[in-house]
């Protein structure tokens, strides 16, 4: 939970760089000029998402967006982490074709669609942009900004998609009384949370309600969210615990799908924006997660799942640093390079004590050194980063 | 202006504007390098004294020992030679400034983006020098790592007398207060210097090297300079009477610097430096009889003389004895077994500071000695007094040796360059 950096950093757009934010109504970026362009067909339906080419030179690329369900969908291309949007169109409704176009380098992405525009989609499948040799258009920089910080509001949006039924999984196998499975679920639906924690810092009361672990609670405060379950999941020996009773069960579950809902009703609000100095700010916040409660093992004292945290603050940051990237690299190419190094590093490192596919080691068996090793890396890869707002807004 | 052509002397306020008479340079006799200022009380080298970073021995050494330490030992990342380099480049920049008593960074504290960190971490803002000196080594692992490898092409390079410590009877090391690749020395007279400046090094390190142990002394255990009051150590006797001083050039050519000659080249007008945390079970010595204390010393607790007689000063006499024959310097007493007489001349630079780690689990201080000792050769001068002491030192009753470290300390850097160069570059 919390970090002052974090809260600072997403609150929404205001003040000197308010004029970088945008609102989520910015049309998609047109067409290049220079003509030509490679067109995809995409048919959403309920469990697929067809495209008509799984590659395209790079350049131009044109997906036209077709609802074949009775419900609303959402079409989102993604980058080669399956996680950052590239470019997304939200709000088809059935049987009204739309478009999305963007200028892609060449890579790996990720296609999928999203019916009834929630949980973690349907038909995710790869799209490769193979090099064209003809120099990609850029286009200026103002509306770069645009671009990005409005692809980042569509990956906040898909992150609290997937944690609202996350959420409802693992609070229905706690309440069902089948712990194991609670416990299974605990730490990959709250990586959904992690990877974006700074944006429910933003609203004010939500993250302490959502995430407070229970040294945070002044005394005579109520304790609800996340942790106060994971106390009940995994109880602590000795220490004379009583178990939650299933009424309180109940309430503290509903109380979390409550805010969990505001979360994600807050993020998809018409007028919801962030600017880009807030998304900068949001990959030092994450990373400040990181060194501050995770590292040490305080952020989940009971379940020791940190390093899940850990995996989901890394992504989240990486995220939102790939969405300043571009926008930095000219400015400060030794910046790029150290980041991107570092990022990389920190991922190799931590992969090597597991995944969220598969789960990683508990923090309780991680040995000093190791946890040494892993606050160098952090160390490392958060010095760097501490200059990337000035660098972005430069 | 750059950084490296910042006056001397200036405060971070730039107030003080006398100090910037600073100096000393490179070659004027032996390093006594301290800015001179009248002094009272000869305890500290006084809080407006600026000493030169740049020069042809590190500062540190010789200086007048400051009142506060902050020493901390560090493991180097799994970076490329020329990543190291860049390292000893920046700490050796950070380090020009900070001890002129400017900010680290051209920005500093205060003068930089609102939307980046400062450069600078800002607690010895309007505090001038105080004295600071940074003062860096080299760590046999840095040649050759535990397991064998040669990391940055080095280790040829290890100069033979950067020996290995060998364990002493008695040793009861922590593996959390030993060794490290690289070490820096930072002491002043004020403590919020002192950590300013390690603050700062390790941040500037995050990537490249991180800190493996570090430790705080409040207090100097010895005099370099004969202005300098004899300080007590946390036993409550005066300690580094009989010390090398730095105006007995002799000793310190003789003892405290590597030669031209020596074994490694690169070495030349650097010296070793042996770190060894000594915790004190003081609550048991401090229930000893006065009697007890002095003979386990060899010393007078008072006036710090021997009991052999006369002042502190005077040369100890080994052979006197007492009415009943008995030995008035004790046998096994520290003085005696620490003494150049007793170890064929061998003399250290101890630049040692009192410390307190807070307190153990059983209620006791957590102090004793952070004991620093510059030589030119530790196998010829810490090496066989540490054995000696170990095996027989009365003291030992009382003394727990829980951290150990050497370090080669290269000479001074030069302007432009950075400190440590000669090992790379042949």
């Amino acid at each position: 939970m919390i970090s002052r950096n974090a809260r600072a950093g997403l609150a929404i757009a205001a003040g000197a760089t308010a004029l970088l934010a945008l609102t989520a109504c910015v049309p998609n970026t047109s067409a290049s000029g220079n003509g030509e362009s490679t067109s995809v067909a995409v048919s959403s339906t309920a469990d697929a998402c067809a495209v008509s080419k799984s590659t395209a030179p790079s350049g131009t690329v044109v997906f036209t967006v077709k609802n074949n369900t009775d419900q609303v969908t959402e079409f989102y291309l993604l980058a080669d982490d399956g996680l950052r949007v590239v470019g997304e169109v939200e709000n088809v409704s059935p049987g009204v074709p739309r478009t999305l176009t963007v200028h892609l380098a060449a890579g790996k992405y990720f296609t999928v669609c999203k019916p009834g525009m929630a949980g973690e989609g349907v038909g995710k499948a790869e799209f490769t942009v193979t090099g064209s040799g003809k120099a990609i258009e850029l286009t200026g920089t103002r509306s770069r900004l645009t671009a990005a910080a409005k692809n980042y509001v569509a990956y906040l949006r898909d992150q609290v998609s997937q944690l609202v039924p996350a959420t409802q999984g693992f609070l229905a196998a706690y309440l069902a009384g089948d712990t194991a499975t609670a416990m299974a679920l605990y730490p990959t639906a709250r990586a959904y949370y992690e990877r974006i924690e700074p944006v429910a810092e933003s609203f004010g009361d939500l993250d302490p309600e959502l995430d407070n672990r229970e040294a945070d609670v002044a005394s005579g405060d109520e304790w609800t969210g996340w942790h106060r379950i994971e106390k009940d999941l995994w109880p602590p020996a000795n220490a004379g615990y009583l178990p939650l009773t299933p009424d309180q069960r109940i309430a503290y579950a509903a109380k979390l799908t409550t805010n969990t809902q505001q979360l994600s009703d807050a993020v998809h609000a018409s007028d919801y924006s962030v600017s880009i100095d807030a998304i900068s700010n949001g990959a030092i916040g994450l990373l400040d997660e990181v060194a501050s409660g995770k590292i040490t093992g305080e952020e989940e004292i009971w379940s020791h799942t940190d390093l899940w945290d850990f995996q989901a603050n890394l992504e989240g940051a990486k995220v939102a640093y790939d969405v300043v990237r571009d926008i930095v690299a000219p400015k400060n190419p030794a910046l790029v390079k150290t980041l991107d190094s570092r990022f990389g590093s920190l991922e190799t490192q931590l992969a090597g004590h597991g995944s969220l596919a598969t789960g990683f080691r508990f923090y309780d068996q991680l040995t000093t050194s190791e946890i040494k090793a892993l606050a160098d890396g952090v160390n490392a890869l958060g010095e760097p980063l501490s200059r990337l707002t000035a660098a972005v807004v430069d | 202006m750059t950084a490296n052509d910042a006056p001397s002397g200036i405060s971070r306020r730039g107030l003080l504007g006398l100090a910037g008479a600073g100096v000393v340079g490179a070659g004027v006799g032996i390093g006594v390098d301290r800015f001179v200022l009248p002094r009272e009380s000869a305890s500290s080298s006084g809080a407006s004294a600026s000493y030169p970073f740049y020069g042809e021995h590190q500062s540190g050494i010789t200086t007048a020992a400051q009142d506060r330490l902050h020493f901390a030992s560090f493991d180097v990342a799994d970076i490329s030679r020329s990543d190291l380099i860049g390292l000893l480049t920046d700490w050796t920049a950070a380090s020009a400034r900070m001890t002129q008593g400017l900010g680290v960074g051209p920005d500093g504290a205060v003068g930089g983006r609102l939307d980046a960190p400062p450069d600078d971490t800002g607690e010895a803002l309007d505090l001038p020098a105080s004295g600071l000196t940074i003062t860096f080594g080299f760590g046999p692992t840095l040649f050759t790592s535990a397991d064998g490898t040669d990391r940055f092409g080095l280790a040829n390079r290890r100069p033979a007398a950067l020996i290995d410590l060998p364990h002493f009877a008695g040793d009861a090391l922590l593996a959390d207060f030993v060794g490290g690749d690289l070490c820096i020395q930072a002491c002043s007279d004020d403590p919020q210097v002192a950590v300013h400046a390690i603050r700062n090094l390790s941040r500037i390190a995050f990537g490249r090297a991180s800190i493996r142990w570090s430790q705080l002394g409040f207090g100097r255990t010895s005099s370099t300079t004969r202005e300098q009051v004899t300080p007590r150590n946390l036993f409550g006797f005066k300690d580094g009477t009989a010390n090398v001083k730095a105006e007995d050039t002799d000793q310190v050519n003789g003892h405290v610097w590597v030669p031209d000659g020596d074994s490694a080249a690169w070495m030349t007008g650097g010296s070793y430096l042996v770190a060894r945390k000594i915790r004190m079970t003081i609550e048991t010595w401090d229930r000893t009889a006065l009697r007890e204390q002095q003979r386990v010393v060899g010393r007078d607790k008072g006036a710090g003389a021997p009991l052999s007689g006369g002042t502190e000063f005077s040369d100890p006499d080994f052979g006197k004895k007492d009415a009943t024959g008995a030995q008035l310097i004790d046998t096994d007493a520290h003085l005696r077994l620490a003494h150049p007489k007793q170890n064929n001349g061998a003399v250290l630079l101890r630049r040692g500071y009192n410390f307190v780690d807070g307190n153990d689990d059983l209620g006791r201080l957590n102090a004793g000695l952070f004991f620093l000792a510059f030589q030119r050769d530790p196998r010829t001068q810490f090496v066989p007094i540490q054995l000696s002491l170990a095996g027989h030192d009365a003291m030992n009753e009382y003394i727990r040796h829980v951290g150990s470290a050497i370090f080669a300390v290269p000479p001074g850097a030069t302007k432009g360059s950075y400190i440590g160069s000669t090992l790379f570059e042949a």
